[in-house]
């Protein structure tokens, strides 16, 4: 819709969030944005009967809600979120037919309207209250027209221009007007307006209290009579003493140290904030346990506004907005306008932590020293280096980025060199396609995650090769990947054997799928195979031997399925024998022992744990004496024991070696 | 077993708990109103809930089940919130996967920052079992920026470390991140009185012999026949002599417990018989009380009383399920045998031995425990038998253990000796033919040639065997050998003992040369006033790869021989069936 419309005029406001700005478009309707970081526009609603721009409209921060007053013609109204109000200030007669101006003060509460009749309404924001109104005898609107804050005493006071006069009024019946050379323009602030023209800089403002009792003519004032001893102290005088006793008669001895540590901070000539800071040093002498820090705090305060307020640095604030604006953002404008030394000076004199101070304007200062076309990438890389060396909390890879921006890639490369984190440097490396330096330094900084995101990145960037061969490099990187294959792509993970000529995990990765993927008899058996193959490529005999009696096994029991319908795959060599036995398919069972060369002990043990197990007692004792037993007869014994058959146990105790006999008999009883 | 007098006091890790507990509360109730939690099986959630929040391990299998359930949801045509909550961390794998599932876009996440359990008053666990197969087989390096993570929670509340020691490669990265880590924070951590004093780094591939024996220390037979699971243990109906199975917690708020975990087996019975008569005649102390009295007594006493009989029946349950299953002669012989295996004797016994049990079938993980142990002591089995135990054990329990025996032999548990490494086998030869110290001497001789040999080499260095000639009382330990029946001190814990007392590897440059040089000592910080003697004597054992119980009762007793006190940290309490488990292939 702004876009549609076109703005007709903009306001800039601070808001809580940043910067906001209310848009006055084409078809005059106002759009608000809170933050101009973060654009989000609202629309306010309608303005009833706007059909031209409104004569005068500002914005109010009321409740940490952005308003809008506007006039239009003689109706006044406030907008808000939801609503448009209209409004009639309190105490203006009929005669008035429409506002021209609007000021409001700089911290929301009061506003001040201009009338077409030449009055000046003032009264608070919210137009509850009447302040005064002043008639300014001018018939014209004025050029422009601003509320002047006064902090200390809360007098109402505006400011308006027309053409070269400059018209100040207030509460009080009096107005000042000063006639200007040249033109002008102003500037509300947080304790006063600034006069701007083409060759001045002026500032009208309050005189603050302080600086009013000591300056006032004859003041009697503490802080007036500590300056005049202390001058008297100078000159060598005695009445220096004299001024003393009399701030001492009084007890305001503090007050008036005080009062001249205040009035510096108010004072712009150098000279004069000197002889006040004299003046209370010398007054603090006659206090014992003065608390040094306000004295201390304003003379570092003093030393940063006047570095401030030299011409070549251009920024004159008061005491007052230096205070509002903190050293903190102090310190962001002097980075803003390159002024680096002065900056890292003043964090030093101001005792700011590294991290937030030193560091901070370093880092700045190189992100701008990369921004340098003309400098070749070697001298720049060493300059920064050279200058910013270990500082703590400098981030090398914050500026290769800005070097990156700006399109010196070899620059980047060469700062993140003394990135000391070697992970903090994987990202840029990504972005600037330098993967394999990435993986590498992902893999130095031990983050196996960091590992992980590069390797998913390699993966997409990179041909299949040559990325498996990037892989074969890097041990830490390739577990990864295969860990993630062996789960996501159990195909991939084949190829990167193959390509690695890893005959060993080719077999297992065939007995591997031959267990979980295939399903058929034809199908298992040629995974099989192919483990064979592979254990035989790997000079893995025993594997390979194993495998292929497996592969046996398989048929065999498949063929045995097909015949009894029983299921045996997937048993293992021992439990088929075993099931054989069981079913008393003793000549099955046989061929299996003898096919497989099972181990005669293991047959035993199986056979006679079978037959005791059906309670065959008579093929067990036929079976005991067939030949002579490789387990002992120890065993006939447990195993009858066990099914707790002691008759038949007995059979076999005779035979037992005649070391184990007598624990024999003890079973037996 | 009386402490010293001057033990020091540990630190209060229930602060842990407390930190963990509040964030997820807020995770799950402040962010997702949760109102009710299943627990994540393969099946589908059957909920009503429009809202779905997942707390998981970040592993593949859990994130690629989350992302079957929303796919079912969407084939069905339901619209669902997900909320996926890492514990302790996200890894970027885990939003591959879901990326690759389709349904990155539907899920949002959060990190759940739980490192560390407190199992007990000294024993911190980080619960992450698959650390050990991830690390020492995979070579899969991800959890160690979460054991450094873990280490910097444990630094930040209870440092600043005066020294750290350290054995093991991935000791060596772990300190090295968590240094970084401390650099980084540096001005973030306030200064404070150090609670711990010294730390110890142990890489669990230093030491695989003392998990593969078997455990006689109480709290480790129960774990070993009872698996005992984040410091609680199911007892079933053959312990409780009801039908109905109790869950304990066993941790030294047990009064009973607390006495006999670290007891030898054969002590514990005599214990807790002693422990009943004392508490009957407790019971007995009703009779003659006047009224008076007997309220006293039944407000103050009863419940304890009551409390302590129902963990002592369940102790002696526990002990005669424990006896039926293991004083068997079966036990007693596989002890033997192991006890064999270490010192060196009786090898082809021993094998043999080995064969008749995989031959008859009496437990999988059982055999491949000894086989384990037998390669471990001899530095790898010699071919013939290497490939006959193989075919033994694969007739027995099937094929597809041929990827087991791969796992076995990469990580270093089972594996063949290489020609020209037959050495051991001399030694053993050696040992039957001549008993004596001269031994000790010759293979000192021939070590220094072999190129692997460890463990035979580690135990004459160190002592690991004790000679004795009378002997080993059991019920008065001389040191921690008797958590293995006075056979064998731990190869880990006489480590740490040693390096504790010299405060330096000096004079062990032999051992770490036999444990691949891998060692390292730092001094954190200098000793100034501000550092109590307390600390200094309060170290921290950080485990990688896992413990074992009878490595805590061995250290435990050490420490009150010292007068230090250890805290444990480990990825997780182990044992060799845990170990061996983690790497079957099925």
């Amino acid at each position: 819709e702004v876009l549609q419309n076109r703005v007709v005029d903009a306001k800039v406001f601070p808001t809580a969030y940043g910067s906001g700005v209310v848009i006055l478009t084409g078809a005059f309707r106002f759009t608000l944005a809170t933050n101009i970081d973060d654009l989000k526009l609202r629309r306010f609603p309608e303005v009833p009967g706007l059909l031209r721009p409104p004569t005068c409209w500002t914005v109010l921060m009321q409740d940490r809600q952005p308003k809008i007053v506007l006039a239009n013609g003689k109706d006044l109204y406030i907008l808000d979120n939801a609503s448009c109000t209209s409004v009639i200030p309190p105490g203006l007669g009929p005669q008035v037919c429409g506002f021209t101006q609007i000021a409001v003060s700089f911290n929301y509460k009061k506003l001040a309207l201009y009338t077409d009749t030449g009055n000046i309404w003032m009264g608070s924001s919210s137009f509850k209250d009447k302040l005064c109104i002043v008639e300014t005898n001018f018939k014209t609107a004025p050029k422009q027209f601003v509320w002047c804050d006064r902090s200390k005493s809360n007098n109402p006071t505006v400011v308006g221009i027309w053409d070269k006069v400059l018209f100040i009024t207030g509460e009080s019946k009096e107005t000042i007007k000063s006639y200007q050379d040249e033109d002008i323009h102003l500037v509300p602030e947080v304790d006063g307006v600034r006069i701007i023209s083409s060759s001045n800089h002026e500032f009208l403002h309050e005189v603050p209290p302080a600086c009013q009792d000591i300056f006032k003519i004859a003041s009697m004032a503490p802080g007036a009579l500590l300056l005049e001893a202390h001058k008297e102290y100078e000159k060598e005088s005695q009445k220096a003493d004299e001024y003393l006793r009399e701030i001492k008669e009084q007890n305001l001895l503090f007050e008036a140290v005080q009062q001249c540590i205040e009035a510096a901070g108010n004072e712009y000539e150098p000279e004069m904030q000197k002889s006040l800071l004299r003046a209370a040093s010398f007054g603090k002498c006659f206090i014992s346990n003065f608390p040094p820090d306000t004295f201390v705090k304003m003379a570092r305060d003093l030393r940063v506004l006047n570095a401030m307020r030299d011409y070549t640095v251009g920024i004159p604030l008061t005491y007052p907005q230096y205070k509002q604006l903190t050293i903190e953002i102090l310190i962001d404008r002097l980075i803003l306008r390159r002024l680096y030394p002065l900056a890292i000076r003043i964090c030093k004199y101001m005792k700011i932590s590294e991290l937030q101070g030193a560091s901070r304007i370093l880092a700045h200062w190189a992100c701008y020293k990369v921004q340098q076309k003309e400098e070749p990438d070697d001298s720049i890389a060493r300059a920064i280096n050279h200058k910013l060396g270990d500082t703590p909390g400098i981030s090398y890879s914050e500026i290769a980025a800005k070097a990156y921006e700006c399109g010196r890639i070899e620059l980047a490369i060469k700062l993140l060199e003394y990135e000391p984190k070697s992970g903090e440097q994987v990202p840029l490396l990504l972005k600037m396609k330098r993967s394999q330096l990435a993986l590498l330094k992902a893999i130095e900084s031990g983050d196996s995650d960091l590992v992980y995101t590069v390797v998913t990145y390699l993966k997409n960037e990179m041909n299949r090769g040559d990325f498996f061969m990037t892989l074969q490099n890097q041990p830490v990187a390739l577990s990864l990947y295969r860990q993630f294959c062996k789960h996501q792509e159990p195909e991939t993970l084949k190829d990167l054997f193959n390509q690695d000529d890893n005959h060993q995990e080719l077999g297992n990765f065939y007995v591997r799928s031959s267990y979980s993927n295939e399903t058929t008899i034809e199908g298992r058996v040629a995974a099989l195979q192919s483990a064979v193959d592979e254990y035989n490529k790997a000079k893995n005999e025993f594997a390979a031997k194993i495998t292929e009696e497996q592969i046996k096994l398989l048929r065999y029991q498949f063929r045995l399925q097909k015949e009894s319908g029983k299921t045996y795959l997937d048993l293992s060599l021992h439990d088929t024998v075993q099931a054989l036995l069981l079913e008393s398919k003793h000549k099955q069972a046989e061929q299996l022992y003898k096919d497989f060369k099972i181990p005669d002990k293991r047959f035993w043990w199986l056979k006679i744990t079978a037959l005791a197990e059906k309670e065959d007692w008579e093929e067990l004792e036929k079976f005991s004496k067939s030949k002579k037993s490789p387990i002992g007869y120890m065993p006939f014994v447990e195993i009858c024991v066990k099914h707790r058959n002691k008759y038949e146990a007995k059979k076999y105790v005779a035979k037992v070696s005649p070391e184990q006999k007598v624990k024999g008999y003890i079973m037996v009883g | 077993m009386a402490g010293r007098w001057d033990a020091p006091e540990l630190p209060d890790f229930d602060i842990l708990k407390r930190f963990a507990r509040d964030q997820l509360i807020y995770l799950l109730e402040q962010q997702h109103d949760v109102e009710k939690l299943y627990k994540l099986e393969n099946k589908m959630v059957q909920g009503v809930s429009d809202q779905l929040c997942f707390l998981v391990r970040p592993r593949i299998a859990s994130v690629k089940h989350v992302a079957e359930i929303v796919n079912a949801d969407k084939a069905g045509g339901r619209l669902r919130k997900y909320k996926i909550i890492f514990t302790p961390q996200k890894f970027f794998m885990c939003e591959t996967v879901l990326e690759e599932e389709g349904i990155f876009g539907d899920v949002t996440f959060d990190e759940w920052a739980f490192y560390l359990l407190p199992l007990d008053d000294d024993i911190i666990s980080m619960e992450l079992p698959e650390f050990f197969r991830d690390y020492f087989l995979e070579g899969d390096h991800r959890w160690n920026c979460t054991v450094a993570k873990a280490l910097h929670v444990l630094y930040s509340l209870f440092g600043p470390f005066i020294k750290t020691y350290g054995i093991g490669r991935c000791a060596k990265m772990t300190y090295e991140l968590w240094k970084e880590m401390v650099e980084d924070s540096e001005n973030e951590i306030k200064p404070h009185q150090a609670e711990i004093g010294r730390v110890f780094f142990l890489d669990r591939d230093v030491d695989y012999v003392t998990p593969m024996c078997s455990q006689v220390v109480y709290e480790g037979l129960v774990d070993d026949v009872f698996r005992i699971k984040c410091g609680s243990v199911d007892f079933g109906s053959e312990v409780t002599s009801s039908n109905r199975s109790v869950k304990v917690l066993l941790n030294s708020q047990d009064k009973v417990f607390k006495e006999i975990r670290n007891e030898h087996f054969s002590n514990v019975f005599g214990f807790l018989s002693q422990k009943a008569r004392r508490l009957q005649t407790q019971y007995d102390k009703r009779q003659g009380m006047d009224i008076k009295q007997m309220k006293d007594f039944v407000s103050q006493e009863l419940k304890s009383l009551k409390q302590e009989h129902r963990l002592l029946s369940l102790h002696i349950g526990a002990c005669e399920s424990i006896m039926k299953k293991k004083t068997k002669q079966d036990f007693q012989e596989l002890l033997k045998s192991e006890h064999a295996l270490l010192e060196g004797f009786e090898i082809r016994e021993s094998t043999s031995c080995v064969e008749e049990h995989i031959n008859r079938q009496i437990s999988p993980l059982e055999s491949l425990r000894l086989m384990c142990l037998l390669s471990l002591t001899e530095n790898g089995l010699i071919s013939k038998d290497y490939r006959s135990l193989k075919t033994q054990y694969l007739q027995s329990y099937g094929y597809d253990h041929i990827l087991t025996f791969a796992n076995l032999k990469q990580i270093g548990l089972l594996t063949e000796q290489q020609p020209g490494e037959t050495l051991t086998a001399v030694e053993s030869t050696m040992g039957k033919l001549v008993t004596d110290k001269a031994v000790g001497k010759l293979t000192d001789a021939f070590s220094s040639l072999a190129r692997k040999s460890h463990f035979r080499a580690l135990s004459k260095r160190l002592n690991l065997i004790p000679r004795t000639e009378e002997e080993y009382d059991l019920k008065v330990p001389r040191n921690m050998a008797y958590v293995f029946s006075g056979a064998y001190i731990p190869l880990s814990c006489k480590i740490i003992e040693q390096v504790l007392e010299r405060d330096s590897w000096a004079g062990m440059e032999e051992v770490s040369r036999l444990l691949n040089n891998n060692e390292f000592i730092t001094i954190e910080r200098s000793l100034d006033a501000g550092y109590s003697c307390n600390a200094q004597r309060i170290i921290l054992v950080v485990f990688l790869g896992g413990c074992t119980f009878s490595e805590i009762a061995a250290l435990r007793f050490l420490g009150k021989e010292k007068g230090y006190k250890f805290v444990f940290v480990t990825t997780a309490i182990t044992n060799s069936f845990r170990m061996l488990e983690s790497l079957l292939e099925s």
